[in-house]
């Protein structure tokens, strides 16, 4: 157990200190980044989805006035590893999913490098491809772990048995279709080569993950490569790797002569290059006696993979904490498709795998004629369901209470389609939330006192618009005792010491963890008057209490949807969102990270579907016109509150992740809040104006 | 084909050579270095591109550079007050009316030209009464900000930003 950080900066909430800059739009994204004398570079991206290029004819572009050279596979300079297939770029003839980069353009100017792009002309060998997910596909298969090492299966007890003897069943199929990440700011990198090695202004949620990465790719020493990413346009896990066309501009930077390469992603571009989630079909199957109690809990997830780079969803992982039940199965089996390579998305894993849980969760508080709340409380796991460690801290049940209590809860009828307002059908839901903390190893944090009497504190972390600069900050003054003006915060540039990806809502664990030990140790070294330049390292600490708690965030998801008795149109005029993550360290940013996911999962269920047509392997609705994503009509009043809860072992911080946990249970609150309304159950996302005309 | 245009970008005189492909986004962007209008979609999607063009809003990636010479463009960077802040944009720094910052400059400069369309007095798709004046109420600030994407769904304290503004 640790001692917290006596709270004085952490608590505040303080306006974001990048805010003035981004509010002005004078912060420099990556492509913004002021470079002398730029090329700019524009793909050619393949028409098939599976075979070989058999010839390339680019000498229309290449006699284009301002074409400065044409990449292709015969010509572009040779990496020197493989083992990441999705970054192993114009280095073979073979095409593995339509979209795949098998040409570029450079160029003078941005326009010429596209219209000369489109004058390259590609032959192609095309050969069979499936780019359909299918339950029934011959080519499942268990892979070796999850995402994050999970294991794949859960096996206990007999769930079969257990089922078959159940007074009340539920037993149905959900599915969540592909989606795209799409954050605002397209994908981009400006890419220079010079005598030290190579430098990337990128768009990333680690700019120390796109080094250590890449380095090996470019056959480069970490250390040649300098990766600079102060602020990001969003990322929502797309930004967690590096994907192909940082390794596209890299490669176009060696041919350049040491001029700068500038390369954005169009939003076109990023549905076959910047990673998705993958679409699940999950079966759930509830045992439980006719007091709502699981004695069997049951989730087979089958999902989609691609050929060249297995992504496994860890859709399963919510349902291993959220409920206790003796006989428990949760497996999961890939379909291996000739498909752009998924990555992560918001709440990996939770975000897909609970929407189907807690619409089960739902329905099986239908079945027992009980409360869907009371459902939850009296399923709550008294100690982690898969490892049998207790919590550090779990407030589900308090989440679920409190949020009630606001929402209006107690005055709700369960009986669905009752409720008619002016043509509209009304009704409520709810869904419980959950998201690990993690802590990842590795970052260390540099403080060094500064002439002025301020400290510099250096990290190579990242923020994405989660509020790093200003939250890190808090916990760095609060860390050396002195107020937020005295700490003089550096981040997003591998020239500052290693920082872990933001990505797992593990940031300010990670991070955090890394800079108290820092504070810790230059008092130690300094005590309290120390010299202008006295300077110390130190590496985020492994935490002891991990071994003997197991540590998760909680929340309750409200909603309340009208549909259109005529239209079947519906609308969402109130969420609200009950968290119990911790201390929350800036309350300003932490409600916009709640609400933001919250906004995000009211999105994924009423709007987001990436509809790949399996003829063509092609992502159809390829940009934001057809890709809807929830625009500001779409949404009303979401509210986020939290609990206050005291935790002594995740951190010195006492603070749980906050980034991804808003959208986990948000499509299910939805889900369940339209059946309420109409009576009718809707099991795929999203939940569509059809759904509701038959 | 390149043709020299003028721009009065932020309360400058800009002299520039664009190809006549060139958007006036990418006029801004990628000739003149003035990175306060984004890129989001570069298809008139998205709204991350908004700036004030002749005193209207404008999404810049749906507009030739070429056809706009002599116009008068202000981003949020030009929006100022006499030196302090500019209402709307320090009504989202307080309300945290965004995360990554990406969309806001667009937001900012959507707002401003929002407001003025409400004080002309024209009517959205939410207006009831065509006849009376336009009454700002949250349903009108979302039909009318509905332009602007925002992935961080920083909706709710944009609106209230907005409200804060209007009263
Ligand atoms: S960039 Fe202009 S509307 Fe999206
Ligand atoms: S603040 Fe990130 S997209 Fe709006």
């Amino acid at each position: 157990m640790t001692g917290l950080l006596e709270p004085h900066a952490i608590g505040q909430s303080l306006t974001r200190l990048d805010g003035p800059a981004k509010v002005t739009g004078t912060a420099p994204y990556a492509f913004e980044q002021p470079v002398g004398d730029p090329l700019h570079l524009f793909p050619v991206q393949a028409t098939i989805a599976r075979g070989r290029v058999t010839a390339i004819d680019s000498s229309a572009a290449e006699a284009m006035p301002g074409v400065a050279g044409v990449l292709t596979h015969t010509n572009a300079p040779r990496l020197a590893s493989d083992e990441d297939r999705e970054l192993w770029v114009l280095q073979s003839d073979q095409v593995a999913f339509r979209g795949q980069f098998v040409a570029a353009v450079l160029a003078e100017t941005p326009e010429i490098a596209r219209h000369a792009a489109s004058l390259v002309r590609v032959e192609y060998a095309e050969e069979p491809h499936e780019a359909e997910l299918r339950a029934d596909s011959a080519k499942l298969y268990a892979p070796d772990e999850l995402l994050a090492g999970e294991p794949t299966n859960t096996f206990e007890g007999d769930v079969d048995g257990a089922l078959a003897a159940a007074a009340v069943t539920v037993d149905q199929t959900y599915t969540t279709p592909m989606e795209h990440n799409n954050p605002m700011e397209p994908h981009a990198t400006i890419a220079r080569w010079d005598e030290d090695g190579l430098t990337l202004y990128d768009s990333t949620q680690g700019a120390h993950t796109v080094r250590v990465t890449l380095a090996p790719v470019f056959g480069l020493d970490p250390r040649q490569v300098r990766v600079i990413a102060p602020y990001v346009g969003g990322g929502f896990g797309s930004k967690g790797m590096p994907h192909a066309h940082n390794v596209l501009a890299g490669l176009a930077a060696r041919m350049a002569g040491g001029r700068p390469v500038k390369f954005a992603l169009t939003r076109q571009q990023m549905y076959s290059i910047a990673g998705y989630r993958p679409p699940t079909i999950q079966r759930i199957q509830l045992g439980a006696g006719a007091d709502g109690r699981l004695t069997a809990l049951a989730q087979d997830v089958i999902e989609l993979s691609s050929k060249i780079k297995e992504y496994a969803e860890p859709t399963g992982k919510g349902t291993r904490v959220m409920y206790a039940a003796p006989h428990r199965r949760i497996t999961h089996r890939l379909d291996p498709l000739d498909v752009p390579v998924p990555t992560w998305m918001r709440a990996p894993g939770e975000c897909p795998g609970m929407f189907a849980l807690e619409v089960a969760m739902d329905e099986l508080a239908v079945a027992c004629g009980l409360d869907p709340i009371e459902v939850r409380v009296r399923n709550d796991a008294e100690v982690s369901p898969e490892s049998g460690l207790p919590w550090s801290s779990r407030n589900l049940v308090a989440c679920l209470r409190e949020g009630a209590r606001r929402f209006g809860w107690e005055r709700r009828d369960p009986t669905p389609g009752v409720r008619r307002d002016n043509g509209w059908l009304i009704g409520t839901g709810v869904a419980s939330s959950t998201y690990p903390v993690y802590r990842l190893p590795g970052s260390v944090a540099m403080i060094r006192l500064l002439g002025d009497g301020r400290y510099r504190v250096s990290i190579g972390a990242a923020d994405i618009g989660t509020g790093t600069w200003t939250a890190l900050t808090q916990v760095a003054a609060d860390a050396l005792g002195v107020p937020c003006e005295r700490v003089d915060l550096r981040i997003g540039d591998t020239a500052l010491p290693m920082a872990s990806v933001e990505g797992g809502s593990s940031g300010i664990t990670s991070w955090g963890s890394a800079i108290v030990a820092a504070a810790q140790a230059f008092r130690d070294q300094y005590g309290t008057e120390p010299a202008d330049g006295a300077e110390v390292v130190a590496e985020t600490p492994d935490n002891p209490d991990a071994a003997r708690f197991a540590m998760q965030a909680f929340g309750a998801q409200f909603a309340e949807v009208r549909v259109h008795v005529d239209t079947g149109e519906i609308r969402v005029p109130r969420m609200l969102g009950v968290f119990a993550a911790g201390r929350i360290i800036n309350p300003r940013t932490a409600r916009s990270q709640f609400i933001g996911g919250m906004t995000m999962g009211l999105s994924m269920a009423l709007h987001e579907q990436s509809v790949m047509d399996p003829r063509f392997g092609l992502v159809v609705n390829h940009d934001l016109a057809e890709y809807h994503i929830a625009a500001n009509a779409d949404v009303g009043d979401v509210d986020a509150i939290w609990i206050d809860e005291h935790d002594p072992y995740v951190n010195p911080m006492g603070s749980k992740g906050i980034g991804e946990i808003g959208i986990v249970g948000a499509a299910a609150a939805v889900a369940n809040a339209a059946y309420h309304a109409t009576g009718i159950r809707v099991r795929d996302l999203p939940i569509t104006a059809d759904r509701f005309l038959s | 084909m390149d043709v020299r245009i003028q721009l009065h970008v932020d309360g400058e005189w800009r002299a520039l050579t664009v190809d006549t492909r060139t958007t006036l986004l990418d006029a801004l962007r990628d000739r003149l270095g003035v990175m306060s209008a984004k890129k989001g979609c570069d298809h008139g999607q998205c709204g991350a591109c908004t700036v004030l063009l002749d005193g209207r809003r404008a999404t810049t990636c749906l507009a030739l550079a070429v056809a706009y010479d002599g116009a008068e463009i202000t981003t949020a960077q030009g929006l100022t007050n006499g030196g302090m802040p500019h209402p709307v944009s320090q009504a989202f720094l307080d309300h945290d009316g965004f995360q990554c910052g990406y969309c806001t400059p667009g937001q900012v400069c959507s707002a401003v030209g929002m407001l003025d369309e409400v004080k002309a007095g024209q009517p959205s798709y939410v207006t009831r009464d065509l006849a009376r004046s336009v009454e700002l109420n949250d349903e009108e600030i979302r039909e009318r900000m509905s332009g602007n994407l925002c992935r961080c769904g920083a909706y709710v304290n944009i609106v209230a930003a907005i409200r804060e503004v209007a009263r």
